[in-house]
C-alpha cells in the first residue's frame, strides 16, 4: 500500500484538492447552517407561542348593519360547512362553540377584587396545539385567554388604576371565581385557572368537553350555531382561500394568515437557500471528479503496469478512494464544527428576540450530513473504480 | 492452467494478408505446461501483439485463444486479476517497471501482493545478476540491461503455470543472459511451470523442447 501511495500520488494537484475542499466545506455548510437555522427558528413561529398551529385560519360572517338588526343568523349552516370541507385548501374544518348561558368572572386580589361578566368559547381540541391539563380538579376548569387581554391589563387598566403589573407566570397562578348561570336560573360556581396564552386566537378558550357538558346542563334547549370556523389549510399561503373568502362574503380575522405565511416564507427561504448549497457542493463535487480523472489519466501508464502485474482495480482505485473519503470527512466535521459555532452566535441574539425560544434539534443536521457525506463519498468511489476500469 | 491452446488465431491487422508464413498464425498451436518454448520472431510479425493477447491486455485478434478449455475473451476482470497474480507471469519486453521506485521496491511492489518469496530469496538474486549494489538505486538511474534483470526478478515473485518472456536478454551480454537463463528455467522447474522466451535473434542458449517460427 505504501508503495502504492509513492507511485500514485505523483500529479495529486494541491492546488485541485484544496479548491475542493473549500467548496465543498462551503457548500456542505450552507447547507447544514440552513437546515439547523430552519430548526431553530421554526419554534418562534410555530412552537409554544403560538397557542394555535400556524396552518389555521379563523373565518367568521361579515357583520353588515342590516343583518345585524334583522337580527339574521351570522351563524355558519351545516351547508356552509360542508362546502368548506370541500375545499381543495382545506384539510379540516372545526367550529367554535359559544357559551349559551351567562358566565361571571371575578378576582379578588388583597381586598380589593373585580368581576365581569364575560363569555366562553371552545374548539375541538385537535385545533388546540397545547395539551389542556389532565390533572386538574372537578370544579376547575382551564382556560386560555388572549395574550393580548393581558398587555390591556397591564398597560391600560393596571397603569392607571395604580394596580400591579401581573406576569404570565403570575396570571396561571390566580385562582379566578367563576359563575355560571342558565336557563330558569340553574347556577354553577367554578374555578378558572389560565394554563396559557394565546397570541393568535383571540376568544376566552374553554376545553370542549367542558363547554359540551355545561351546555347542556344549563342550558339544554339552546342551538348553539357556529359563529366562527378554524379551518386546517394545506397551504395559508394559498391564493384560494383568500379568493372563496371574499366570494362567500366571510371574514378573515386579523391576521391569522400571517404566521403561516411567514412560515411558509421561510421554510422557501431555507430550501432556496439549501438548494444553493447543493448546487456549490454538486459543483464541488464535479471539481473534484475532474481532478481525479485528470490524476488517473496522468497516472495511466503506471495504474495499467499495476494492473498488468496482478493488481486488481479495486485495489488501485483504493489509494484515490481513500483521499476523496479523508477529504469529504475532514469537510464533514469542519462543516459540523463550524455550523455550531455559528449556531451558538445567532442563537444568543435569537434568544434576545425571543427569550422564551426552545433550541431546535441538531440530530437532523448531523443525519444530513452523514447523509451527504456517504452519498458523495459513495459517487466518488463509484467513479474513481469506474474510470480506472476503462484503463 | 495446463495449456494454451491457439486455434487459427491472428492479429487483425494481419487478416487479408496472405504472404503470412508462420508456425504460429492461423495454426494450431498447443503449449504445455513443464514445457521449454522459444518463438522465433522478425520485426514486425506480432511477437508483441501474441504476448498482450496471452496477458489479457489486448483483444483485437481473430481466431480462439484456450487457456485449459475456456476462450480467454470470457474472462472476466477479477478472473484476469487473478491469473496475472497466481497463473501467468510475464517479463515485459518493455519492462514495465516503475522509474520512480527503486529496483528493490519494483520487486518488492509485486512480491507484496502475491507474498511469494521471502527477502533472503530476492537478495540472492539480486547478487546473482550482479545487481546487489543497485537495490536502492532509483530504477531511472540504471541502465536498460540492469532494468531487464530487475524485471525478470519481479517476474519470478509469483507462483506461475506459465512464464512468459518476451525479449529478456535483449541487452544482456552472454555471462548475464546465461546466469539469467539459469535462474529462471529453476525457478520454472521448481514450480514444474511451462516458459516461453521470445526472441528476434539473441536469444537464451537453453534446451527448449520447441522452437517456433512466429
Amino acid at each position: 500500500m505504501k508503495l502504492i501511495w509513492k507511485l500514485l500520488r505523483r500529479h495529486v494537484s494541491v492546488g485541485q484538492f484544496v479548491g475542493f475542499f473549500f467548496a465543498n466545506l462551503l457548500g456542505m455548510l450552507i447547507v447544514l447552517l440552513s437546515l439547523q437555522f430552519y430548526e431553530d427558528i421554526i419554534p418562534a413561529f410555530s412552537g409554544e407561542d403560538g397557542v394555535m398551529k400556524n396552518t389555521y385560519v379563523i373565518i367568521s360572517k361579515h357583520i353588515a348593519a342590516i343583518s345585524g338588526i334583522k337580527g339574521e343568523a351570522q351563524t355558519f349552516t351545516d351547508a356552509d360547512i360542508h362546502e368548506l370541507e370541500g375545499q381543495a385548501f382545506t384539510r379540516r374544518v372545526g367550529a367554535f362553540t359559544a357559551s349559551q348561558y351567562q358566565v361571571y368572572g371575578s378576582l379578588s386580589m388583597g381586598g380589593s377584587g373585580m368581576g365581569t361578566d364575560m363569555f366562553f368559547e371552545s374548539v375541538p381540541d385537535a385545533f388546540v396545539d397545547m395539551k389542556w391539563p389532565a390533572n386538574l380538579p372537578a370544579d376547575e376548569v382551564p382556560i386560555i385567554l388572549p395574550r393580548s387581554y393581558l398587555a390591556l391589563y397591564n398597560f391600560g387598566f393596571a397603569q392607571t388604576k395604580n394596580l400591579p403589573k401581573l406576569s404570565e407566570g403570575v396570571v396561571s397562578m390566580i385562582a379566578m371565581d367563576i359563575r355560571l348561570r342558565g336557563e330558569g336560573g340553574a347556577e354553577r360556581q367554578l374555578k378558572g385557572r389560565v394554563v396559557g396564552f394565546s397570541t393568535r386566537l383571540n376568544t376566552v378558550l374553554v376545553p370542549e368537553s367542558f363547554m359540551r357538558q355545561t351546555n347542556s346542563e344549563l342550558a339544554p334547549h339552546a342551538q348553539a350555531k357556529p359563529t366562527r370556523l378554524i379551518v386546517e389549510v394545506v397551504n395559508p399561503a394559498d391564493d384560494a382561500i383568500a379568493s372563496f373568502i371574499q366570494e362567500k362574503g366571510y371574514e378573515l380575522e386579523d391576521n391569522s394568515l400571517d404566521a403561516g405565511r411567514a412560515t411558509y416564507f421561510l421554510k422557501i427561504v431555507a430550501a432556496i437557500v439549501m438548494a444553493v448549497g447543493l448546487l456549490i457542493s454538486a459543483l464541488s463535487f464535479y471539481i473534484l471528479m475532474l481532478s481525479i480523472y485528470l490524476l488517473v489519466q496522468k497516472n495511466a501508464d503506471k495504474l495499467q503496469n499495476l494492473r498488468l502485474i496482478g493488481y486488481s482495480p479495486a485495489r488501485v482505485s483504493l489509494p484515490y478512494q481513500l483521499l476523496t473519503i479523508g477529504m469529504n470527512a475532514c469537510v464533514l466535521l469542519l462543516a459540523l464544527v463550524l455550523v455550531f459555532w455559528i449556531r451558538g452566535r445567532y442563537l444568543e441574539r435569537l434568544w434576545q428576540m425571543f427569550p422564551t425560544l426552545q433550541e431546535g434539534a441538531t440530530g437532523t443536521t448531523i443525519l444530513l450530513g452523514i447523509i451527504l457525506f456517504l452519498l458523495v463519498s459513495l459517487l466518488n468511489i463509484i467513479a474513481i473504480r469506474r474510470k480506472i476500469a476503462t484503463l | 492452467m495446463d495449456k494454451i491452446i491457439l486455434q487459427q488465431a491472428i492479429p487483425q491487422v494481419f487478416v487479408g494478408r496472405t504472404d503470412i508464413r508462420s508456425e504460429v498464425w492461423r495454426e494450431h498451436v498447443q503449449l504445455e505446461r513443464g514445457k521449454l518454448y522459444l518463438i522465433e520472431a522478425a520485426s514486425g510479425t506480432g511477437k508483441s501483439s501474441l504476448c498482450s493477447y496471452l496477458i489479457g491486455y489486448r483483444h483485437d485478434y481473430q481466431g480462439q485463444i484456450v487457456f485449459d478449455r475456456r476462450d480467454i475473451r470470457t474472462f472476466s476482470t477479477s478472473e484476469w486479476t487473478l491469473l496475472r497474480q497466481r497463473t501467468l507471469s510475464h517479463v515485459f519486453q518493455e519492462l514495465r517497471l516503475f522509474p520512480e521506485l527503486t529496483a528493490w521496491e519494483n520487486v518488492q511492489i509485486k512480491n507484496q501482493l502475491t507474498h511469494h518469496k521471502n527477502d533472503a530469496e530476492i537478495v540472492s538474486w539480486f547478487e546473482a545478476l550482479g545487481i546487489a549494489d543497485k537495490r536502492e538505486t532509483p530504477l531511472s538511474r540504471m541502465s536498460f540491461g540492469q532494468q531487464q534483470r530487475v524485471a525478470m526478478i519481479r517476474a519470478l515473485c509469483q507462483p506461475f503455470d506459465f512464464l512468459l518472456a518476451d525479449e529478456p536478454v535483449s541487452h544482456l551480454d552472454a555471462e548475464n543472459s546465461r546466469v539469467m537463463g539459469e535462474l529462471m528455467l529453476a525457478e520454472a522447474r521448481r514450480q514444474g511451470a511451462a516458459v516461453v522466451v521470445t526472441s528476434i535473434g539473441h536469444h537464451m542458449d537453453l534446451p527448449y523442447d520447441k522452437v517456433l517460427k512466429l
